[in-house]
């Protein structure tokens, strides 16, 4: 498996780079380096001298991707590409545009995003798991039914209603709870509470249908009628041998998912006031920030590879059968 | 039970957390205290006085440091007074040869003017670590190792702080800070321009950043034109007159930064833990930034070391009676802390507000009909559920304008071919300028949130005049005592006068099709766009939205691509300089790389600009101003869009709160009533539980069938039994 691993991690040496170029390439054909400084300046009584100091100094005063006015090397090293990706593969993610360090930016950010994100992995994955075996165990009932029209209803409903509905009802109506902000420490509970349950409630719907059609697909196996046939009660053959059995197309959308949660969620961070990473990138864009725009990608995409690899790991997990070879 | 124990407990901890409600934003601990709430959307960019340059940013750091000026919180027109300076700047100027000149002497006669600036003794800065000192008077923290910073991840974690009195030279070196290649000032290139001293610092100063990655020390070089005369005094030595300097006096640009903050944030490893001036300011204000977490909150704290200062007992007309001066002559400030929390969402922010957790709040268009109604002849009030929660609407029109350009330079509506060209350019101008009733888009985008304007400076600035005298004859009539728009038929005459009679050239008979350049989600937003093109329709002119994103519709006014285009202008200070120099040639921004978007060129228009830039308020300059104004109403550069209504409300604890958008020091003036605000917020946000109960029956009735159906189905048998 460590071969296997190893493999994994050199294959996602190219895609990085891979991703680093599109992501440059994609944003200077957006914004300029002058756009860029003048975003950082203002518009206001900045000058044309103003700008090209700024951009000498963060070294966007180099050319995009060829340097012809030097020999050698240079012509690749001495360009705004070479210059700022390259430390990004040490995980140097340098300054944003205002002068504020990025790497400690995101440790600031991380801790609110999985405070919110984490809870509501868990809470969500079982409340969904656990709604589709119930509907599973009452399959072809009317309860089946009803269940599965309120899924697809849940499913219809655009999150940001449920946010703002939440929000009216149990923060302003209700009172029951504050209806944005954040504290650290045991205090983020109060705060966490609404969002939690708003984000599960909002998954529920369309997760819960998707794990119903995968364990209706699962009790039509033999296993499944060999248990029935040996006398285990329905419960047991549900919850012991087919959510077992029905775990790995579970797993394949849910552990891949795992190391993004650091990267938060940017409608519900910014609806209920949580300092997450989920808003960091859309700020960045907005300010034109191309180093916090190209860290971010970046982390995104290595934890998503991470995710990938450990999807890998976990099959092997649940399935002796599956060998990392 | 014993196995529940640990959610119980949880459960108790949360709700002891809640306080007596429990939806209470802030900790319990709170309560009672003489603490201000309020929210900011946008994170602050630069707390750096020397970079700082917008509103958000003004909202801390003109209540964190203190210029030598200051406007007067209650007075308007709006009035400088001493802020740090014990009296106002004496001003001498002087001519070429040296002489001093009388106050009335022209501007082209002056050679230099010298600011004396004398500042108070015994001000002191807020605690701070880079003033701390041993006992042998060295600075505490001047060499840190990366041992010593270890530890450290914000300012708190050094454990000693320091004071010191505030002195001349700390505003010497603020103002050698404009020229610091590395900071980026943006008033640099223009008071340099008044300050040549400050271009060979920079240039210095660059040569020296180019050899070396560390710290530059300003205290090594001298300015000419600036100069510490004494311990308290220091002197500016102008190139020639600029007296609008006064008002860049009451901006943080000139506020003191002490030599020992910069040596202090300047040492290796500061900025790799975001310790640096531009994120940790220090001031000798009444506030200091205690808490900076620009994603969550911002915390203001009363400046133990702040001096105070006495409430004004001087207003306009009608503050007496508004309670603005019942705290005549108490020292600021009142408030002991002011939180600053994050509200990207205006949502929540409203909610929030009307629950008692903000203490004032603006009023977006999401909720401007429950908050405000308007009668039928326009004014505006309160609504019944506003007026019932005793929240005070505050009104003020702010000093700016958002206008629709014409690029000069454009060969339609622009610079015709010839006077006769011209002459039907500006006709063309005119006519649209007649056609396009920004009366009625202030009333439908806007919710009558505006004053149209009538030229381009804002009322309540020197020069704007009232009543008859201040319409702009080419677009409205005086009739009955009001300002009556003329009608599309005047507009139409002025467009066949153009040479396009129903909107068709007369040459050529081909339809005039008329571009605006715009923004998506700006003023090309669909509704109004379709307004405007119903106004064109009405003169029978094609008119055509080009949308671009924000990069390339600045390129297209540098580069002066675009044909009609919307602006905005907020003032930095009420002087009509400020407004009037939007369009002077030497600022045309696709020749001087100016603030001119409308590139518009006229050389009286000019030479009185000039002439009235230097003068002192009074008739004369009003006869100059008067000139310059029928100039642009004529020749119609821009249609002068208006000028925005600032709405804010107010929960009624709140008091001495005056709106005026030139003041931002506004905090130390601004009193809490703590204890009816903790009385409405118990009443308001009494929490309703029942609903949870209603949900835990609800849950049990859906289980219930659940529940009997599993036990039929586990206890069925083959044979069909038990179903």
């Amino acid at each position: 498996m460590f071969a296997y691993v190893l493999r994994r991690l050199l294959y996602a040496l190219p895609i990085l780079i891979g991703v680093n170029l599109v992501t440059f390439a994609l944003f200077f054909v957006v914004n300029s380096p002058d756009d860029m400084a003048r975003m950082q300046l203002g518009v206001k009584r900045v000058t044309p001298e103003a700008i090209e100091r700024w951009k000498v100094e963060r070294g966007y005063d180099r050319p995009l991707f060829f340097n012809a006015g030097v020999q050698g090397r240079g012509q690749v090293t001495e360009t705004i590409f070479f210059q700022k990706s390259l430390r990004m593969f040490a995980f140097d993610f340098g300054r944003a545009d205002d002068g504020r360090d990025i790497a400690q930016e995101m440790r600031d950010r991380m801790g609110p995003s999985l405070a919110l994100a984490l809870p509501t992995f868990v809470l969500g994955l079982f409340a969904s798991v656990t709604f589709a075996l119930i509907l599973v165990f009452f399959r072809a009932s009317y309860l089946d039914f009803w269940g599965v029209v309120l899924c697809v209803a849940m499913m219809s409903i655009s999150s940001l209603f449920y946010i703002i509905g939440g929000q009216w009802l149990v923060s302003k109506l209700w009172a029951l709870v504050p209806i944005s902000g954040y504290a650290p420490g045991l205090d983020a509970a109060r705060f966490l509470v609404l969002p939690v349950a708003i984000s599960v409630i909002a998954g529920v719907g369309s997760n819960a249908r998707w794990y119903r059609t995968i364990f209706l697909e699962e009790i039509s196996r033999d296993y499944v009628r060999t248990a029935r046939a040996k006398g285990l009660s329905e419960r047991v053959v549900l919850f012991r041998h087919v959510l077992k059995n029905a775990m790995i197309p579970i797993l394949t959308g849910v552990v891949v998912v795992i190391p993004l949660l650091f990267m938060g969620s940017l409608l519900v961070e910014s609806f209920f006031g949580i300092p997450g990473l989920g808003s960091y990138t859309i700020d960045a864009i907005n300010a034109q920030d191309f180093a916090v725009v190209r860290a971010m990608v970046y982390i995104g995409s290595v934890l998503y590879i991470i995710g990938l690899i450990l999807t890998d790991i976990s099959y092997t997990l649940v399935d002796p059968r599956v060998r990392l070879e | 039970m014993l196995r529940r124990f640990p959610l119980l407990l949880v459960f108790c901890v949360f709700l002891a957390a809640c306080g007596p409600v429990w939806n209470d934003p802030y900790p319990a601990s709170d309560q009672g205290h003489n603490i201000m709430y309020s929210a900011f959307t946008d994170r602050p960019k630069h707390l750096d006085p020397v970079q700082s340059y917008s509103e958000d940013e003004a909202t801390f750091l003109y209540q964190i440091y203190e210029p030598p000026l200051q406007y007067h919180y209650l007075k308007r027109p709006y009035t400088l007074v001493p802020g740090s300076a014990a009296a106002m700047p004496v001003v001498r100027r002087y001519d070429e040869a040296g002489h001093e000149l009388p106050e009335s002497a022209p501007a082209s006669q002056v050679a230099k003017s010298v600011y004396e600036i004398r500042i108070r003794p015994g001000i002191l800065y807020q605690p701070h670590p880079a003033l701390a000192r041993r006992a042998d008077g060295a600075l505490h923290y001047a060499a840190l190792s990366a041992t010593d910073l270890k530890d450290v991840r914000r300012l708190g974690d050094f454990a000693e702080t320091g004071t010191r009195e505030l002195e001349a030279g700390d505003f010497v070196h603020q103002i050698k800070r404009l020229a610091h290649p590395r900071m980026h000032s943006p008033i640099f290139e223009l008071i340099a321009e008044y300050l040549p001293g400050l271009k060979t610092l920079q240039k210095a100063l660059a040569e020296e950043a180019a050899r070396t990655s560390g710290a530059l020390d300003l205290e090594r070089h001298t300015v000419p034109g600036i100069e510490i005369v004494d311990r308290y005094t220091y002197r500016i030595t102008l190139k020639g007159a600029y007296p609008q300097f006064m008002y860049w006096l009451s901006m943080p640009f000139f506020a003191p930064v002490p030599p020992e903050a910069d040596r202090f944030y300047e040492q290796p490893g500061m900025a790799e833990r975001n310790l640096t001036l531009d994120w940790w300011p220090i001031g000798t204000g009444p506030y200091m930034l205690s808490e900076n977490n620009p994603n969550a909150r911002m915390v203001l704290a009363r400046n133990p070391n702040f001096r105070g200062e006495s409430f004004p007992c001087e207003g306009e007309p009608g503050d007496r009676e508004a309670g603005l001066l019942a705290d005549c002559g108490k020292t600021m400030p009142f408030i002991d802390e002011v939180v600053f929390t994050r509200e990207r969402e205006g949502i929540p922010y409203w909610n929030k507000f009307l629950q008692g957790y903000y203490d004032a709040s603006g009023v977006s268009s999401d909720n401007f009909d429950q908050a405000v109604t308007m009668t039928s002849q326009g004014e505006v009030s309160l609504s019944d559920e506003m007026r019932e929660q005793g929240i005070e609407l505050l009104t003020s029109v702010s000093p700016s304008i958002f206008y629709l350009g014409f690029n000069m330079l454009d060969s339609v509506v622009g610079a015709g071919a010839g006077a006769e060209g011209q002459a039907r350019a500006r006709k063309l101008r005119q006519a649209i300028s007649v056609a396009l009733d920004m009366d009625e888009f202030v009333s439908i985008f806007l919710n009558g949130r505006g004053v149209t304007a009538m030229h381009p400076i804002p009322p309540g600035i020197f020069g704007a005049r009232e009543g008859e005298a201040g319409i702009n004859p080419v677009v409205y009539e005086w009739r009955d005592g009001h300002a009556v728009r003329r009608s599309k038929d005047v507009a139409r005459r002025l467009l066949a006068e153009a040479g396009y009679p129903d909107g068709r050239d007369v040459k050529t008979g081909e339809p005039l099709i008329l571009n605006l350049d715009t923004t998506p989600g700006g003023l090309g937003d669909k509704a109004r766009s379709d307004w405007l093109a119903k106004q064109f329709r009405e003169l029978g002119v094609q008119f055509v939205v080009r949308a671009t994103d924000y990069n390339r519709f600045q390129d297209k006014i540098r580069e002066g691509n675009a044909q009609l285009f919307f602006f905005g202008w907020n003032a930095d200070y009420p002087d009509p300089e400020n407004m009037l120099f939007l369009l002077h040639g030497a600022q045309a921004k696709v020749k001087e790389s100016g603030q001119n978007a409308a590139n518009y060129v006229n050389p009286e228009y000019d030479h009185l600009f000039e002439n009235m830039k230097s003068m002192p308020d009074g008739p004369e300059r009003q006869v100059v101003i008067d000139r310059m104004v029928a100039i642009l109403q004529h020749d119609a550069p821009w249609i002068f869009g208006f000028h925005p209504k600032a709405y804010s409300l107010q929960h009624g604890w709140v008091l001495n709160r005056k709106t005026g958008s030139m003041v931002r020091n506004t905090l130390k003036y601004q009193r809490i009533d703590v204890e009816r605000r903790d009385a409405a917020r118990a009443q308001w946000n009494r929490p309703i539980v029942w609903p949870l109960v209603l949900v835990g029956l609800l849950a049990a009735a859906a289980i219930a069938p659940a529940f009997v159906h599993y036990r039929r189905r586990e206890r069925a048998t083959a044979l069909g039994g038990g179903r």
